[in-house]
Formats: structure tokens, sequence, C-alpha cells
């Protein structure tokens, strides 16, 4: 795994990546600005994601809460149960939660619609009918999905707080308002920001990667299922990356 | 890098037979791999040329670098005069809207209707158009290829034969005076490669467009060459009308036609 082949192809596909998204911060200032197809991607990356992201955070929540229960009874501080998993859940599991189901569906169907697009000639086709198709395909996915994830993430954390709930009251009682009023006893603006920033980041990395991966995409129908692989692959990691990175930064900024 | 002589001239000579495109000493590698070398070809008004050339012999390369698509190593490409390696972008964009592409796979988006498909090149050139006359440009190019019914199917709803017309009813929806068709008939049978024959052919008599066509289905060269030029080693092997062509000797030259 550590072999000099293994490090010099990861190095130059960070550099690949890098140059291709040096051309998108190059273009997206410029017009012809492709709004409307701004909005329709949005619409279809935020719709798409929605199920998928709603029943896992879900499922997260009620689970971290079951298992995090024994531990604390064990202590004697069970009452404290709300305000730690909704640290956990804000801080951390929501997010990251949401990015990699996110990585999951929305860059693999870029991947696979850019790349299908690439080798049956569609963007070359866009290309002679008057459209710069970087800007058109690329611009816009990315745009998107940098910001559809922090929406989608918010919607996670609180859907994961009401698994929370749920779990929470499954031995013993608790009512809604004493959940909530516990949960946001102990979470401060300075757990929410860090979060909902990194998550935009997380976006940017799940449309660049699968843009990147479509647009350069192999010949062949084997080629799409790669791209379409390898985006989820390679966004997954960099959403664990971006992760450390931000975790080291608000700590060196005092946010924690 | 690019030829120096002056045939702007040439190209805006008037009358019938004025030379629309020239393509003159094009060479084109991908790596180490030399696909084009020193290829010539020139295309007049009304008229139908086919490049005839064995599979991977740069065919698909020569029509891209035609339209923009690839960039030529070195060699001229003028049409209407214009020097397409040089333009910029909007220039590019104004001369392709005179420029009829129609792809080897058809390159329809598959993520749009039939009826987007062919409102695209329409809605993205910078030309103004009203509703009315979108829906009318739309509805008369499917008369052309006579698949008015499939308007708001999607592409992946068709046959091979009626996907190959829908593209080619997208290439004619500007009504281009140069078109280039690469490998119109390949992949279909018999009777749907005749109605794409005859296709052309009506384009042809109907807006007095020129085409290049690149085939190496002999049926569509008989019916639709007025020229052929054969395409062989990236260099013009030879260039001739089909009918000289069939009673040539030359075992290169035969091959095709057995
Ligand atoms: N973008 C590219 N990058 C690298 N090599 C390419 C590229 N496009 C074409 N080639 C190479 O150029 C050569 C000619 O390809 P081209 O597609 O023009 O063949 P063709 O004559 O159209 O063949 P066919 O009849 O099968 O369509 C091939 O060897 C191909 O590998
Ligand atoms: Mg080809």
């Amino acid at each position: 795994m550590f072999s000099s082949r293994y490090w010099k192809f990861f190095f130059e596909e960070t550099g690949n990546i890098a140059r291709f998204a040096g051309r998108l911060f190059s273009q997206w200032g410029k017009p012809r600005y492709e709004i409307a197809e701004f909005f329709r991607q949005c619409y279809i990356i935020g719709y798409k994601s929605l199920p998928l992201v709603t029943l896992t955070t879900f499922i997260m929540g009620l689970v971290l809460t079951m298992q995090i229960r024994p531990f604390l009874v064990d202590y004697g501080v069970e009452s404290q149960l709300p305000a730690m998993v909704g640290i956990a859940i804000v801080r951390e599991i929501g997010p990251v939660i949401t990015a990699l189901i996110f990585a999951g569906k929305i860059g693999s169907s870029i991947g696979a619609e850019l790349g299908s697009m690439k080798v049956t000639e569609q963007i070359d086709a866009m290309e002679v009918s008057g459209t710069n198709p970087f800007k058109y395909l690329v611009v816009t996915r990315v745009l998107a999905a940098t910001f559809m994830l922090p929406l989608l993430a918010i919607l996670g954390d609180v859907v994961a707080l009401y698994g929370a709930y749920l779990g929470v009251n499954m031995s013993g009682v608790t009512s809604f308002e004493l959940f909530w009023a516990k949960v946001f006893k102990y979470l401060s603006f300075s757990d929410v920001l860090p979060a909902f920033v990194k998550s935009f980041f997380f976006g940017f990395a799940v449309g660049i990667v699968g843009c990147y991966k479509g647009y350069y995409s192999k010949k062949g129908t084997e080629g799409v299922g790669q791209s379409a692989n390898s985006a989820v692959v390679l966004s997954s990691v960099l959403i664990f990356i971006i992760d450390l990175i931000a975790v080291q930064i608000t700590d060196v900024l005092n946010l924690n | 890098m690019y030829q120096t002589e002056n045939i702007s001239e040439q190209v805006q000579a008037p009358g019938n037979d004025e030379v629309v495109m020239v393509v003159r000493n094009l060479s084109k590698s991908f790596g180490s791999n030399q696909v084009l070398n020193d290829f010539s070809v020139t295309l007049r008004r009304g008229e139908n040329v086919v490049v005839l050339g064995k599979s991977g012999s740069g065919k698909s390369v020569l029509i891209k670098c035609i339209i923009g698509l690839l960039k030529p190593d070195s060699g001229c490409i003028e049409v209407f005069g214009q020097r397409i390696p040089d333009l910029n972008a909007e220039a590019l964009d104004a001369i392709r809207m005179k420029i009829g592409f129609l792809f080897q796979s058809n390159a329809l988006y598959d993520s749009m209707t039939v009826r987007e498909n062919l409102e695209f090149p329409l809605r993205r050139h910078s030309i103004l158009l009203t509703q009315e006359e979108v829906d009318q440009l739309v509805k008369d190019a499917l008369a052309d290829v006579k698949l008015e019914h499939t308007i708001d199917m999607m592409p992946a709803e068709l046959s091979g034969g009626m996907r190959k017309r829908i593209a080619l009813a997208r290439t004619l929806i500007l009504k281009p005076a140069i078109i280039l068709y690469d490998e119109p008939t390949t992949g279909l049978d018999p009777i749907t490669a005749r109605e794409i024959i005859d296709l052309i052919m009506e384009v042809q008599k109907k807006y007095h467009a020129a085409s290049l066509i690149i085939s190496h289905d002999m049926n569509c060269v008989r019916m639709v060459a007025d020229r052929v030029v054969m395409l062989i080693g990236g260099r013009n092997y030879k260039e001739a009308p089909y009918e000289e062509l069939i009673q040539s000797d030359d075992p290169g030259i035969k091959a095709f036609f057995e």
C-alpha cells in the first residue's frame, strides 16, 4: 500500500484535482452565469439526498443514545445523556454522517453522469452548441453541492437529535421540552459554527471530486463505473482529512 | 506554425462553387501516436465530400479539429475565411452556429427530452428567438426526419435509427451552411441506413449546404459522394469521384471496395 507507485499516484491525483479546482476558481466569477442550471442542480442534489440523510441520521441519533446510556448510568449521570449526545451529534456525527451519505449518493451520481456524458460525446456536443461545458456542468454542480450539504447537515442534526430524543425515552421518560432544554444547555454557538463551516468544505470536496472523476472519465462503460466508484472513495477520504484539519483549526482558535 | 500564404481570397471567391472550408497540411498527434500527417481537403458550397479511411485512421480527429474541439499541431483550417484554431470563444461560437456536427455516437443529452435536445442549440447560441419561433423550428426539424410523435420522449426510449434521426434533426436545426457527418450510417440496418442517406441528400438539395461525410459504408459513399478523399496513414492517399475509385487497381484502394 505504501509503495512508491502508490505515492506517485496519490500526488499526481492531488495535483490534478488542485488544477481542476484552480480552473473552477478562475471561471466561476466570469459570465456567462448559469443561474438557472445552478438552481436546478441545487434542487436535484438536495432533493435526491433527503430520504437517505433523514433515515441514516435518525438511526444514528437513536443508536448512539442507546449505546452511551449504560455508561452514564454506571456513573450515575444519566440525566446528562441529552447534553452528551447533543454535543456529539452537532459537533461531529451529524455533519460527518451526512457528508458521507452525500458522498455516496451525490458523488457517485455526479461521477457517473458526467462520465457517461463524456464517453458518449455529450460534453463535446454542448461545446459546439454555444455552451461552455465546464461552466454549465462543473461549476453549477460544485456550487450546488457546496451550498446544499450544509443545509442537509443542519437537517441531519435535527433529525439525529430527534432520534436521540426517542432513544432517551426508550427507558425512562423525559419530556420533549426538557430534552431540548438539556441539549441546548451545553451546546454553544462555538459548537455549531465550526461544524456548519466545515460542511461547506465537505460539500465542495464531494462536488469537485465527482466532477473531476466524471469529466476525465476513461472511454467505455467501464470507465464510467470507475469514475463513479473512485469519486465516492476519494471524496469520503477527503471528508475525513478535512474533518481532521478542521478540528486542529478550532483547537488553535480556542473554539473548543 | 500555420501556413503563411493567404488563402482567404480563394475562400471568399463568389459563385456557385464558392469554397467554404479549407483544411491544409493538417497534422495532429497524441503523444507518440501521429494520427494526421499533412492532411488536406477543400469543401465547396453544395458539395458532398466523403472522407474514406479505415477504423482508427483519424477521421473523427479530423472533424473534431475542424469544429475546434481539438487543437491541431500544425496546418491551416479555414471556415468562411476564418482560421478556426486562432479564434476566441465568441468568434468560435459564431462560426459553430453555421456548422452542423453529427456525432458518431449521436451525443443526444440523455437527461433531456427530444424537445429539449432540439431546443438546446437554439437557446444556447446567442440568437434571440421567441417561444413560438423555437416551437416552430423544433416542429419543422422533427417533420424533416418524420419523428413528430417522439417530441416528448427521452432518448433512451428511442431505437438506434430513431436516435440517429433525432441527432440529425438537432444538427440541422440551425440550418447550417456546412455539415460534418461522422459515420452517419454505421451500426444501422440497411433500410434505416438508406433512410439516413436519403435525408442527407434531401438536406443537400433543400439548403444547398456543403457536407463533409465520414464513412466506410460503401452504399453511403456511392450514393452521396461527389468526391471521395481517401485518408490512409494520416495523409491524402487519393482523391477522386466514386466511379473512378472502384475501377482502380491499387490494392490499398481495392481493399475498401470488396
Ligand atoms: N482524445 C484523444 N486522446 C488520445 N488519442 C486519441 C484521442 N482521440 C483519438 N485518439 C487516437 O487517434 C486515433 C484516431 O482516432 P479516431 O477516433 O479519429 O479514429 P476514426 O478514424 O474516427 O475511427 P472509427 O472509424 O473507428 O471511428 C486513434 O488511434 C485514437 O486512439
Ligand atoms: Mg470515428
